[in-house]
């Protein structure tokens, strides 16, 4: 268990010599020291992850250092390993030695490397703590501190206004949904008088008739807790109305997207949902609430990801839709399967992200889709590598020999566990999640359509135009300008390598144990026994129902970009208004900024004139000094130094002195 | 330590160097008051090393008589100890953040900030009522000199309305003081603290020091002084204002307010309440249009001590332990915020965030340390500021979800207004050409931001060194407050636990298709 030590503060150490080191100790040196240190992580962490596979590995708790000790709310520093967190661990680890050795390449001509990868080794080091606490504290911890490195990744390039824009709303958005998870620790606290994560669960069945108050009303106790929670990881997944910072957050470097905004930061909240398993179990209406919120999150990034052109945003709606199928997973109770997809989505998600880089980097930076094009044979690694995510997230597979791609076995299993649920919302979350799956399939092929098959529309980029120093006139019927991309080094090719191997594996082989073992979560998860159970029985139309839908998405993409190009165009022709509307993400931006960011700074500026300047001070301070003043010349005209004024007063002093005696 | 008198010593030390620094030329001064502030730094870990933690509640006693009803009475306890500390801590950094920005008079300005920390120790370690009196209003002069000769542009109107405010709400606390005196007929504040003055006359007696306490505070809407006199004041005059004076009034609330007059204090904590969410809200949505770096801090400070304020009201351990560690946090973070502003001050003279832009580029050491506060400031956990607000909210929560609440979107507003002035300041590109040209930090500012940025991180990771020697004070005062304690409006109602999980499936459904079909 003290290999948890290394794998935990490794990236720590070498986030902050490799940070501190900076230009003093250069970037090769940097590079090695953190590189280094995350592929130790990584060779440390898979015999834990394989030993809880097998069977031999108990759940443990290693004291690190006491941190809080306030009255009767205490929490320490310590590290919990158990199935749960081995899962967390090799997918954070593999997932960042691999973007670390990817940065290699893709960051080779930044000026600033070092940076870079020490805020890499310390988001590795933030989300590490975060997966193995042991108390909710620790968990903010992490939480907060994943949230620092995103804030500081995303605006890497610190230059750029765009990027420092989506750096600070991917802040403050998620520390909206930080409100409620600290809200959330502290009726837990209330509640339960302890922090502990086993000690709250343990205790959770008790509390499930109680109720408590909120502002005001009286709420279900366990229901108004988790919904707390789910706040909070609903502004960490980029659930429905808090995703909005998840798309701009592809300002940052495309490694930093595959590491943080795919694999690992995002699904912080599902990871949250499953280790409070048993506490959400006791919270019918919150569950509720995760069930809906997942599905609706899922079917409404699915709509936006076919409008868009940037190759990297249609996978950010992409990320943030499939975490909705990890959450109504949960909803419905299936945890094992919300963590499966998670692990799958990690492999597949960042196979797609790395594969887009490589895309990026082959075609001088430029982004968008429509510029691309048969890039198939110029560089066939990276299109090899994307098609095998590209399947995998499609869930291509074929379900009578039980074998398929990644996102198969995973995506299915959420689907047929819905439908298993029963309820009216797991139906559905089920309708919805089949929907998402069509368009799902609809837009990946889309994206490789434009990006790998057809004629190259390079010319028409302004990056491509920079790059050959041609206007698209010049160059003619050569549409390619005459550029030449090229395939990435093999630093960005070995990441691709192993990402595609888990693209294609990890379904078929961790299958069981995930689904099916409750002897592998060993009550790290609430494992629902009937459930999966009922899992089995459904109809067959409902099994093949992710491979027929997957199947027509595909079909519909074909037709629509490769066998007749002008279908998009008429398509939204013919349905321009609610073409705008989804293209436009459905105006939540505008509407955010309408009712929040405006009237925050309008305020701001009333309060300050209005209220402080020209109430407060100006009857305060402003106003005694006036009245002194005032006074003072009154004063000054009364001692005037005449006798006869002085006379005056006495006389009328004397008469009302009378006056009031004889009263 | 024996019998040594450290308290008195630490008062000494100073005085004597104050006077020295008046006699003498500029460089010299400057020497006398680095040495002096640096003496005093050691006799205070000295203090703190030899503090008994779990000992006799009031250590490191003096007293002396000199008249009847007033004595030169010294002593601690955890709570003063830590205040004790903190102001120590700051005052060499004071120094060296005015070594070469003061050019003019400075025999006079090391005086009076030297005269500064004598009375700064004396508020925390007086025992008598009437020597605190003294120190807490005294206090005024030598801010008031620092403000108005030191100062600004129109550093005037600053400190006169900084003395305005301060003043009025003094006189009504001595009128209070001199009533209690008479009452009970004592002036040692530890009898007083357990005395139990009639609660009519309590409530009365609470809002005098509330007129004086608030002030100093500052909470809204008494809050106006502060941005003009931050704004005003050399940088190490922001530093000592925001690091130990306003802690002043968070002392007298845990020193006076809270353990004499309890059923007070349970009473009127409404209007604490109320002023204290207007605050966080008001003044976080004015530090975020502001266009002067010192104004949008001192801004910030008025929403933090807001949380100050509810935490203490909230009668319970976490409230009151939360408070003192908010306020110790704060006086390092915002110290060291206002020693961020007067680093690239000294280098462009001037305040106007808009001026800058890019220092990331030329001042990368100064970026990151300005981040580091930054943080600090927003409360990010791992930091001082998470533990003090942490804790400060949750015992808030078992009093009222609703203040809670409304004291909760200060993370949210505080980390808008933070990073939107780190970008305009530390990111971007470079728009002129003299910001751009400026040069990172030397070894004096390393010295000024290096002990801070590490206290910062200490006290967030390990705050228990911090906890420890005030746990059994404020076990004590949450003791004497439990008969007034107000019950939270989120009191838990028992019920009957339900049988099942909300997902259980009934019985037996769909199995025997599994075992048909085989697992999927």
């Amino acid at each position: 268990m003290t290999s948890i030590y290394f794998i935990v503060f490794l990236p720590l150490l070498a986030a902050v010599v490799g940070g501190l080191g900076n230009r003093a100790l250069g970037n090769t040196v940097v590079k090695l020291l953190t590189t280094g240190a995350l592929f130790a992580s990584c060779l440390l962490s898979w015999p834990i992850f394989l030993a809880f596979i097998g069977g031999t590995a108990e759940a443990g708790v290693v004291p690190v250092l006491q941190w809080v000790h306030s009255g009767s709310l205490n929490f320490d520093w310590a590290l919990r390993v158990d199935a749960l967190t081995a899962v967390m661990l090799v997918v954070i680890t593999s997932v960042s030695a691999l973007v670390h050795l990817y940065s290699w390449g893709y960051m080779e001509e930044d000026p600033d490397q070092p940076r870079f990868f020490a805020y890499l080794s310390l988001f590795t080091f933030a989300m590490l703590m975060l997966v193995t606490a042991d108390n909710l504290v620790q968990m903010f911890f992490g939480w907060e501190g994943v949230g620092l490195a995103s804030y500081l990744l995303i605006g890497f390039w610190f230059k750029k206004p765009s990027a420092n824009a989506a750096a600070i709303k991917a802040f403050v958005v998620n520390r909206v949904g930080d409100l409620g998870f600290m809200l959330g620790i502290f009726g837990t606290f209330l509640v339960f008088g302890t922090v502990s994560i086993p000690e709250i669960l343990a205790a959770a069945p008790s509390m499930s008739g109680s109720t408590i108050g909120f502002l005001g009303y009286r709420m279900h106790t366990m229901d108004i807790l988790c919904i707390l929670l789910f706040i909070g990881a609903m502004g960490k997944s980029a659930q429905l109305g808090l995703h909005t910072w998840l798309p701009d957050a592809m300002e940052g470097p495309t490694p930093v997207s595959a590491l943080i905004h795919a694999a690992t930061m995002v699904t912080a909240g599902v990871f949250m949902v499953c280790r409070l398993s048993p506490m959400f179990e006791t919270a019918p209406v919150a569950l509720s609430m995760v069930t809906f919120v997942g599905a609706a999150t899922c079917i409404f990034a699915a709509t936006i990801g076919t409008t868009q052109w940037d190759i990297k945003r249609v996978i950010a709606y992409s990320t943030c839709s499939q975490l909705g199928y990890m959450f109504f997973a949960a909803g419905v109770g299936a945890y094992g399967a919300a963590m499966f997809h998670l692990f799958t989505h990690a492999f597949f998600k960042a196979l797609l992200f790395l594969g887009a880089g490589s895309v990026i980097h082959a075609m001088h930076h430029e982004q968008d889709m429509r510029y691309y094009g048969g890039l198939r044979k110029q560089i066939p690694f990276t299109f090899y590598a994307m098609l095998a995510g590209t399947l995998a997230i499609t869930g291509v597979g074929i379900y009578w020999l039980h074998a398929g791609f990644a996102g198969f076995h995973s995506k299915d299993a959420i689907l047929e566990v819905a439908f298993a649920r029963g309820t009216e919302l797991a139906n559905f979350a089920f309708w919805m999640g089949a929907f998402a799956a069509l368009l799902t399939s609809f837009y990946s092929w889309r994206l490789m359509f434009l990006t790998f098959w057809g004629r190259p529309r390079w010319i028409e980029s302004e990056h491509i135009q920079h790059s050959v120093h041609k206007t698209p006139e010049q160059a003619g019927d050569d549409t390619t300008g005459g550029y030449h991309p090229h395939e990435s080094p093999v630093s960005m090719l070995i990441p691709l390598g192993v990402l595609t191997l888990g693209a294609v594996f990890a379904g078929f082989i961790f299958n069981p144990q995930f689904l099916e073992s409750e002897n592998f979560w060993g009550g790290a998860i609430y494992f629902n026994e009937g459930l999966i159970h009922a899992m089995h029985g459904v109809p067959l139309w409902v099994k093949l129902s992710a491979t027929i839908v997957m199947l027509l998405g595909f079909v519909t993409a074909w037709f629509a970009y490769i066998r007749d190009t002008s279908i998009p165009g008429k398509f939204v022709e013919q349905f321009r208004l609610l073409h705008k509307f989804v293209y436009n993400k459905w105006y939540f931006d505008e509407l955010y900024d309408f009712l929040f960011v405006r009237p925050a700074f309008w305020f701001g500026r009333k309060f300050w004139k209005i209220g402080d300047e020209g109430i407060i001070d100006r009857f305060g301070p402003n106003g005694a000094a006036w009245l002194v003043e005032q006074g003072a010349v009154v004063a000054k005209k009364v001692q005037s130094g005449y006798l006869y004024s002085y006379a005056l007063v006495m006389l009328l002093g004397l008469i009302a002195a009378v006056t009031w005696v004889m009263m | 330590m024996g019998g040594f008198p450290i308290l008195s010593a630490m008062l000494l030390v100073p005085l004597v160097a104050a006077m020295a620094c008046l006699l003498v030329r500029a460089g010299t001064a400057r020497s006398i008051a680095l040495v002096a502030t640096l003496l005093n730094l050691a006799l205070g870990i000295a203090l703190w090393a030899n503090y008994d933690i779990g000992g006799a509640q009031w250590q490191f006693t003096e007293r002396h008589e000199i008249f009847q009803g007033f004595s030169y009475a010294l002593g601690i306890d955890g709570i003063a100890l830590l205040l004790i500390v903190l102001s120590v801590f700051l005052m060499p950094i004071c120094i060296l953040a005015s070594w070469e920005s003061i050019q003019k008079r400075v025999g006079e300005y090391m005086a009076a900030f030297l005269i500064m920390e004598l009375l700064m120790i004396g508020v925390f370690a007086a025992q008598d009522m009437f020597l605190f009196y003294i120190f807490f209003e005294a206090g005024l002069i030598p801010m008031y000199l620092i403000i108005g000769i030191w100062g600004g542009a129109n550093r005037i109107y600053a400190s006169y309305k900084f003395f305005l405010y301060t003043l009025l709400g003094s006189v009504l606390m001595l009128i209070a003081m001199l009533w209690m005196v008479n009452a009970s007929g004592t002036t040692d504040i530890p009898t007083l603290m357990n005395y139990d003055f009639p609660v009519k006359a309590q409530t009365w007696l609470w809002l005098a020091f509330f007129a004086s306490f608030a002030v100093k505070m500052p909470m809204w809407p008494v809050h106006t002084w502060l941005p003009d006199a931050h704004v005003q004041a050399p940088t190490a005059g922001s530093v000592i204002l925001a690091g130990v004076l306003l802690k002043m009034g968070g002392y007298g609330f845990i020193r006076f307010s809270l353990p004499m007059f309890p059923e007070a204090s349970a009473q009127l904590m409404w209007v604490i309440f109320v002023l204290s969410m207007a605050a966080v809200v008001i003044t976080s949505l004015i530090a975020l249009v502001q266009h002067d770096m010192k104004k949008l801090i001192a801004y910030s400070s008025v929403a933090h001590m807001a949380i100050v304020t509810v935490g203490l009201f909230s009668f319970n351990v976490q409230g009151l332990e939360g408070s003192m560690i908010v306020m110790l946090s704060h006086g390092l973070v915002s110290g060291a915020l206002f020693l961020c502003v007067g680093v690239i001050y000294d280098r462009l003279h001037t305040r106007e965030i808009d001026r800058y832009g890019g220092l990331s580029i030329n001042m990368p050491h100064y970026a990151l340390l300005f981040m580091l506060f930054t943080m600090a400031s927003v409360g990010l956990p791992g930091t001082s500021g998470f533990v003090g607000e942490f804790l400060s909210l949750a015992g808030i929560y078992k009093v009222s979800t609703t203040v809670t609440l409304v004291c909760t979107t200060g993370i949210i507003l505080g980390a808008a207004y933070m990073l939107y002035l780190y970008r305009r300041v530390a990111f971007g590109e470079q728009k002129n050409a003299d910001a751009a040209a400026m040069s990172d930090l030397n070894l004096r500012e390393w010295l000024m931001l290096g002990p801070i940025a590490a206290a910062v991180l200490w006290m967030g990771v390990y705050p228990e060194s911090f906890l420890a020697p005030m746990r059994k004070d404020i076990a004590a005062l949450d003791a004497r407050l439990s008969r007034a304690a107000p019950s939270g409006d989120a009191h838990l109602v028992a019920g009957e636990p339900k049988a099942e999980a909300a997902n259980a499936m009934p019985e037996g459904v769909g199995e025997h298709e599994a075992t048909a079909e085989g697992a999927h």
